[in-house]
């Protein structure tokens, strides 16, 4: 069957898609985009997780085709779809950035910190930024997943306590254990938001 | 495989009828998993996720009628007032990512005696809106259970809602596994006060072949509250009265060994609940300390 559905902003268009496939499925060996990752394929590591409509889920428990016609964001997109939501103020649906990332774009997307130096690269959404600066990514197969539901966890709570982060944050296995400095990286993206909201 | 979207209700019942065999899929935390793990191959799937209604509740007199497929983190948000022991079950569902999709809907149907939503709907009292090309019935939650992994349902029938009644006391719920978030019960508990009927009811999960009642314990703790006149003195529940709870709750428990527990540990966690969630419902009626919200 064919799928179109809208992934970071741009529609997409999948054919042959197995009926029993899911979004996961689509998303990495179909539209070419394996940021979201592929590990339990039963929703208890949260590596897969994207935005569905706006709402963080496993997306290797959603079938493919129950993502016709609504708006996907991958950890692809984050960077652009954070970037959209700081300049139109608060997006929780998926489709405020009326630009979008294309699929080519999202393809050769890789994570270039900012050059503190020469102010290079920056293609990076903030709370990526912070689990950089935090050295919060040690083997970087949980980290996708970990930014999707953090980002939309500080999109939701701008001021979060540590309960709230574990709690936002206890759908996402890392088997390195590096749960310490996730932590600190998230608490870093909140600190640095409320700088910028303050500076405003 | 066919992957059925029916655009309306009507059309789902139509779809049910024409092709019983059809697998509802809503949230898809159970069904998705299953046919990842190539443990089910149905011929059809039946998509619920565009019927809007399915996601949708009414608060009405006495009773909440709870959309099939209203996602667990919803009921945490909105019916923590009117649903309180539902709300703390749905908090201990798995994770952020599975709450936001999977729904009481999809617990009924798989019916795993595990799930965490029916301890609360048997404590609170609630009846199953499934209908069929056929009519459409209430089946009470004490009758739903069937087998393991089996209910009531007819195979070209498909769960509407929930009709669960607003909590007219305080509610508990209990579970006891390996970690707060992604755990499949153990064993879980639990319990609802009825202080208009002066009646209490429970409910036992992960404990029997199905989600069950401890009716004995029931029917001995409201004689217990009645003769002693506890609940109009308001006053601290005899301890011996909580043990004989407690002990008929483990009682009606019937559980097994498996990887995640032993029967007898099952067996002795269902009667410390059980005391634990009655001291904790009974300190909130007498309007002392602890409320009804926000404990997991």
């Amino acid at each position: 069957m064919r799928v179109n559905f809208t992934v970071n902003g741009r529609p997409q268009e999948a054919d042959d898609v197995w009926e029993g496939e899911s979004l996961l499925y689509v998303l990495r060996e179909r539209l070419g985009l394996p940021g979201s990752k592929n590990a339990c394929e039963q929703g208890e590591c949260g590596s897969c997780t994207v935005r569905l409509d706006g709402v963080p889920v496993c997306s290797c428990l959603v079938a493919a085709g129950q993502a016709e016609g609504r708006e996907v964001v991958t950890v692809e997109g984050l960077a652009d779809f954070a970037k959209q939501r700081a300049e139109h103020g608060g997006c929780a649906t998926g489709a405020c950035g009326t630009e979008g990332t294309s699929l080519q774009d999202a393809r050769r997307w890789s994570a270039r910190p900012q050059d503190s130096q020469t102010g290079e690269g920056g293609e990076l959404a903030p709370v990526q930024q912070a689990f950089i600066d935090a050295g919060a990514v040690q083997c970087g197969f949980c980290t996708p997943g970990l930014l999707v539901a953090a980002d939309e966890m500080l999109e939701r709570n701008p001021s979060p306590t540590d309960a709230d982060i574990r709690e936002a944050l206890s759908g996402n296995l890392c088997r390195c254990t590096g749960y310490e400095k996730i932590l600190d990286a998230v608490r870093l993206a909140a600190a640095r938001q409320a700088e910028l909201a303050e500076g405003v | 495989m066919d992957f059925l979207r029916p655009a309306s209700w009507e059309e789902a019942l139509a779809a049910k009828a024409e092709h019983p065999t059809a697998v509802p899929i809503a949230g898809g935390t159970d069904v998705m998993v299953e046919i990842n793990f190539d443990h089910r191959r149905p011929e059809y799937l039946l998509d619920l996720n565009r019927i809007g209604e399915l996601s949708q509740w009414e608060v009405g007199e006495d009773t909440v009628r709870l959309g099939a497929s209203v996602p667990y983190s919803q009921i945490m948000e909105h019916l923590r007032a009117e649903l309180p022991g539902l709300a703390l079950a749905s908090h201990t569902v798995a994770s952020p990512q599975i709450r936001n999709r999977g729904g009481v809907g999809g617990n009924l149907g798989t019916a795993s005696p595990a799930g965490d939503a029916h301890p609360a709907l048997l404590a609170a009292g609630a009846e199953v809106e499934a209908e069929s090309v056929r009519g459409s019935r209430r089946i009470p939650i004490d009758d739903f259970y069937t087998g393991v992994k089996r209910n009531a349902l007819a195979p070209d029938e498909l769960i509407r809602a929930v009709h669960i009644k607003k909590a007219d006391g305080p509610q508990q719920y209990s579970k006891v596994g390996t970690r707060n978030a992604m755990v499949i019960a153990v064993c879980a508990f639990g319990i609802a006060l009825h202080p208009e009927t002066r009646t209490v009811r429970t409910g036992i999960g992960s404990a029997a072949p199905t989600p069950i009642r401890a009716t004995a314990a029931e029917e001995f703790l409201a004689a217990a509250l009645d003769e002693g006149g506890f609940w109009d003195s308001r006053k601290i529940i005899t301890p011996s009265v909580a043990k004989q709870f407690a002990d008929l709750a483990a009682g009606a428990a019937n559980p097994i060994d498996d990887v995640r527990g032993t029967a007898s540990y099952r067996r002795h966690a269902v009667g410390i609940m059980a005391r634990r969630t009655l001291g904790w419902t009974w300190e909130s009626y007498r309007g002392a300390g602890r409320g009804t919200e926000g404990v997991a």
